[in-house]
């Protein structure tokens, strides 16, 4: 029997969807016993939101003013004293997990598998390489904790409907005082979260400046999408950082995903191979984008965008 | 500060197109452009720039592979690093291991700063640097867009999925880099030159005292699914149509 541990992912009042989904993960693999641990300053809200996802079997919270943000450095030596019993300590494979649970495989003296895709059996799994032009399956030893990520585009969220017990923990360990949180800083949005929305639209350089990424919004407000740009948009300044989607930006799976201007590098095209329906526009017929996509468009996106947000209507 | 220790993995080129070997066993290297990891780059610059800035001393390039990453550290000490170090292994090692080795290296030159990139665009793991500081007991600095430094103190950037971070650390510490922090410089010829000059050091793992452990077992590479080439529409009333077929809008 596997009893695994769930780190989860929060922002100190509402828990990450990235935690159901890497309770997905856990939960696909045989016979597994899951606990999911809350790390806040003030745990129950995030508690008891975890309590409801199907498939756990107890949430633990650990409080106190240092876990009020998630710093790696602060929270390992506490998953550390908390992974005792457990065969497996997993977080989800987004900025928060690829932080901190390398620095809790380190800590426990053990490798750790970065990005689940599949569960093979309790101690082997697929897992993507080479920007997701590989898939390799490996085998961790079966004597040891087992430390990974999880891809959550891979699994879907558990239901929720569970109620599961809520228990404080209470850890030994010592924490650092080297490593402090500053702020952050994030461009606000109502606009559905780019890692979990159905829809997403995103623009590439062709948009060519900030103002022209107006025509995305629109579009992405008539569909109800979340909206995403590539690197070079990124880069060029038209939009934050978050927004970014590829092997380097967010993986994404949403139903619906809209490539505008968007030439189709395979960097790109690592965050979006499990959508479910590509649309490609673009100017260029040769664009590697096509080769991908479900439904592809030739036309000039300054035209088209509109066009398209009009006929929505 | 004294010295800043830079990685510099060898990979194969982000502009090839990665293919498996028919047996499985890894993919194909034969005859494939071969670089520096592009973060490896950008971390590389960092380190350069503090140096420029009269913030370090020296900045030391480590490899840890076979030995044609030679050819990397090369590049490496041409954009500017001040000496290299290979740490020869033929066999494939885990992040852990190389985090060891790198650990070790930290002891001997007593560094106080560690520059690496977030990802190997090979394995892409992401592991290095965190795992590094854990066994260093010192700060991690992950995904970093901007540092500054302070005296014995770190100011950084992260790029994570909320948007910006910024945390402060105390040093030594281990800063991984994300794209956007810098634009690596371009090396000219007489660098080239220049660097055939400066000193490349071979270390053994055994000489270094690090044991090397059997960890994750990589059992077989395989092609991913491909997406198939879908429908073109000839205009945006060809799309809306193709999409309200699928229930999509
Ligand atoms: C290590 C590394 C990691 C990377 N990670 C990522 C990542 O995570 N995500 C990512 O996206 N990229 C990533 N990249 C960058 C990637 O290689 C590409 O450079 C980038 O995706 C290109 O963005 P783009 O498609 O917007 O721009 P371009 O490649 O310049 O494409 C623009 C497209 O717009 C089309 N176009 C121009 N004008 C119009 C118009 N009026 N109407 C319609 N179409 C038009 C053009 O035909 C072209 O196809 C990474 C690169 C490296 C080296």
């Amino acid at each position: 029997m596997s009893k695994i541990l769930v780190i989860a992912e929060h922002d100190g009042s509402s828990l990450n969807p990235s935690t159901a989904k890497t309770v997905a993960c856990a939960a696909s693999i045989e016979a597994a016993e899951i606990h999911v641990v809350v790390l806040a300053a003030a745990a129950a809200a995030v508690a008891g939101e975890a309590a409801q996802l199907d498939s756990v079997a107890k949430v633990l919270t650990v409080e106190g003013p240092e876990n009020e943000h998630a710093l790696a450095a602060v929270l390992a030596p506490q998953i550390v004293a908390l992974s005792a019993g457990y065969s497996h300590v997993f977080g989800p494979s987004t900025t928060f997990g690829k932080d901190l649970m390398p620095r809790v495989a380190a800590l426990l003296g053990v490798n750790q598998i970065s990005d689940i895709m599949l569960v093979l059996t309790s101690h082997s799994f697929k897992r993507p390489v080479y920007a997701g032009n590989a898939i390799l399956t490996v085998e961790a030893p079966a004597d040891k904790v087992v430390v990974a990520t999880v891809r959550i585009a891979s699994y879907a969220a558990v239901a929720d409907g569970n109620n599961a017990a809520i228990e404080s923990a209470t850890v030994d360990a010592e924490l650092p005082d080297h490593t402090r949180f500053v702020g952050v800083q994030s461009g606000a949005t109502d606009r559905p979260d780019l890692q979990t929305a159905a829809k997403v639209v995103s623009g590439g350089r062709a948009l060519g400046s900030a103002e022209s990424f107006d025509i995305i919004y629109a579009l992405a407000d008539k569909l109800g999408a979340g909206v995403g740009a590539s690197r070079a948009a990124v880069d060029a300044g038209y939009v934050p950082n978050e927004m970014q989607v590829g092997q380097t930006g967010k993986i994404i799976a949403p139903d619906l995903y809209l490539a505008i201007g968007i030439s189709g590098a395979i960097q790109h095209l690592t965050g979006i191979k499990d959508a479910g329906t590509i649309v490609a526009i673009n100017k260029d017929e040769e664009a590697p984008i096509f080769e991908v996509a479900d439904i592809g468009l030739v036309a000039d996106l300054f035209k088209a965008i509109p066009e398209l947000t009009e006929a929505l209507d | 500060m004294q010295k800043i220790l830079v990685g510099l993995k060898r990979v194969v080129d982000y502009n090839v197109r990665v293919r498996v070997k028919s047996d499985g066993s890894g993919v194909e290297t034969d005859g494939v452009k071969m670089s520096i990891n592009p973060f490896d780059e950008i971390a590389l610059e960092e380190a350069l720039r503090i140096k420029e800035r009269g913030e370090a001393e020296e900045v030391i390039v480590v490899s840890v592979g076979a030995s044609e990453a030679q050819q990397q550290l090369r590049t490496g000490l041409a954009m500017g690093a001040d000496r290299a170090i290979l740490v020869d292994s033929q066999e494939s090692l885990t992040p852990l291991d190389v985090a060891r080795i790198f650990k070790a290296i930290v002891d001997r030159e007593s560094a106080e700063l560690v520059i690496l990139g977030k990802q190997a665009i090979d394995g892409d793991n992401s592991q290095l640097g965190q795992m590094l500081a854990a066994i260093w007991g010192r700060p991690q600095a992950t995904f970093a867009s901007k540092v500054e430094l302070a005296g014995n103190k770190a100011s950084v950037t992260r790029e994570v999925d909320a948007g910006l971070e910024t945390i402060e650390i105390d040093l030594p510490g281990v800063i991984s880099v994300d794209l956007r922090l810098n634009e690596p410089r371009y090396v000219k010829l007489p660098d080239i030159m220049k660097a055939k000059k400066k000193p490349l050091d071979q270390l053994s793992i055994e000489e270094l005292g690090v044991e090397v452990a059997a960890g994750i077992k990589e059992v077989t590479y395989e092609p991913p699914s491909e997406r198939e080439r879908g429908v073109m529409v000839d205009d945006v009333a060809g799309l809306v149509a193709a999409l309200k077929d699928k229930g999509l809008v």
